[in-house]
């Protein structure tokens, strides 16, 4: 829903202070989910992370979240898919390119990214999604990554 | 006045030392002249001769050709079938590498053939979405952004290696573009944009059409307050011109032409004018002498859709290329003429005549 992504891209730093303490909470029950299994709990956690993410930001489940490098608006709204900036077709509206009515993901982008504390994250080049990811949770890569798991094999890649 | 170490045509020139390519474009933009550059009209037709016969316009007025890779979303011959052809008598070329169209398999796999039939430059790019072409029922690809695909294309040339870290024996030895539009929102940003994009690979940079000088002073200031005019890895900035044919259709590109910004004192100047199309060209002219006096522009990328034949004349007429006259197949050896030139054309007529 297009009002609440304004609504988070307004809040951008609320939200990213909220999201990093929520990715290092995840990280702190990384033995929680190795016990449980990171495989079991790929699909249930995946639909949760859906719902919420999909009421927040319209996610697409990338897989490959980057919400918090992108001033709170998911990119893989941009029509484009562009990971990595606006492209040169942005109205001088503002508005997208591709569709008129919408405006453009990455002048929110930028705009949300201006109210983060660690807002400069935009400028890093971001690499190209790993489409095997698609639909897989980004919360538990988090969990994984954070807690150096060194086994990388519970998700199909 | 000619440029040192021209090439044979279908011969590489030495890569000098500091230089990534052997093409000429990275030649003249690292010896520090002003470049100029354009782009051909790709024809709607498998048909070599036409290729060169639009190339041929441009003789002696310009340091590279771009190949437009489905400009507009539009089909045309594609980008490494026109700059395969015009490799083959010499002319320097700039892939355009559109993100549109194709999957990284395929994109990685096209800089290896375009460099081995020649191409020393790629411009990496984004591209116009689909509903603006002929296709609007296309799958749009975007697998890679411009900045995933310099990035990609970086690694290839300098770390021999495709995205999957399989090893590339021998790595394609091209000078890489992106383009970037100064004019459009978010303006403030733009400036780090391009600083991103240098970061992933950008050696140049041909922007979007200027028609707003002063936009265009303020994004280079803050362009070279990032530092990225100096150093080893610097970027040069071609700024992108061209003719507008008259207020109309000014309008018209305004409104339909994605990223074009034209400010209303452009269309007044236009409205003005008993002759549009001249005023159209002076005022290209115009802006090809401010934009040359811009401190840290390296050149100018000529855009003449549909009035090719003009980037001669506002080359001429500026004199911006300082008595240079850019290589040209036949420029120093008539023997290696572009057979569908117009002197070749010429020196054809004359010969049957001579012969009757």
């Amino acid at each position: 829903m297009v009002t609440i992504r304004h609504w988070a891209v307004r809040h951008a730093r609320g939200l990213e202070r909220f999201y990093r303490g929520f990715a290092q909470l995840l990280a702190r029950l990384d033995p929680l989910w190795r016990r449980l299994g990171y495989s079991r709990l790929e699909a249930p956690v995946a639909r949760v992370e859906h719902a919420v993410k999909g009421l927040l930001f319209d996610c697409r489940m990338c897989g490959h979240c980057v919400l918090s490098d992108t001033g709170m608006s998911c990119p893989m709204n941009c029509p484009k898919q562009l990971r990595n900036g606006p492209c040169g077709g942005v109205r001088a509206n503002g508005h997208c390119e591709v569709e008129p009515d919408m405006k453009c993901v990455w002048v929110e982008a930028w705009e949300g990214s201006q109210r983060m504390r660690h807002g400069d994250r935009i400028h890093a080049v971001q690499l190209p999604v790993d489409h095997g990811q698609q639909g897989s949770s980004s919360w538990l890569r988090v969990a994984r990554e954070l807690s150096h798991d060194a086994d990388p094999s519970p998700v199909q890649r | 006045m000619k440029f040192e170490d021209e090439p044979v045509p279908g011969y590489s020139l030495p890569i000098l030392p500091g230089h990534v390519s052997p093409g000429r474009l990275e030649r003249v933009l690292r010896a520090g002249k002003f470049a100029v550059t354009t782009e051909i009209d790709p024809p709607d037709s498998a048909d070599p001769a036409e290729v060169l016969k639009r190339a041929a316009i441009f003789d002696g007025y310009v340091d590279a050709i771009n190949a437009t890779d489905g400009s507009g979303a539009h089909c045309h011959m594609s980008s490494v079938g026109v700059c395969s052809l015009l490799t083959r008598v010499g002319y320097a070329t700039i892939l355009q590498m559109s993100c549109r169209d194709r999957n990284r398999i395929a994109m990685q796999g096209e800089i290896l053939g375009a460099a081995a039939m020649g191409a020393c430059n790629v411009l990496c790019l984004t591209g116009d979405g689909v509903q603006a072409g002929d296709h609007p029922q296309a799958k749009p690809v975007f697998d890679l952004d411009s900045m995933s695909l310099l990035e990609i294309a970086r690694a290839m040339r300098d770390e021999c290696r495709f995205q999957s870290g399989r090893r590339i024996d021998l790595p394609p030895r091209v000078f890489l573009g992106a383009a970037e539009n100064p004019f459009v929102p978010p303006i403030d940003w733009r400036p780090h944009r391009l600083a991103k994009k240098v970061a992933a690979g950008a050696q140049f940079i041909q922007t979007q059409y200027c028609f707003d000088i002063e936009r265009m002073r303020d994004f280079m200031l803050k362009v070279n307050d990032l530092g990225l005019l100096e150093g080893p890895d610097r970027v040069f900035i071609l700024v992108g011109l061209g003719p507008l044919a008259s207020a109309r259709s000014a309008r018209w590109i305004r409104d339909n032409v994605p990223g074009v910004h034209i400010p209303d004192a452009v269309i007044t100047r236009l409205e003005g004018s008993s002759d549009q199309k001249r005023e159209g060209k002076n005022l290209c002219m115009d802006l090809l002498h401010q934009v040359r006096d811009i401190p840290g522009v390296s050149g100018a990328h000529l855009m003449a859709y549909r009035q090719e034949h003009s980037v001669a004349e506002i080359i001429e007429t500026t004199g911006v290329l300082e008595g240079r006259v850019p290589w040209y197949p036949g420029r120093d050896n008539p023997a290696e003429r572009n057979p569908e030139s117009m002197e070749a054309e010429a020196v054809q007529g004359h010969s049957v005549t001579d012969a009757t």
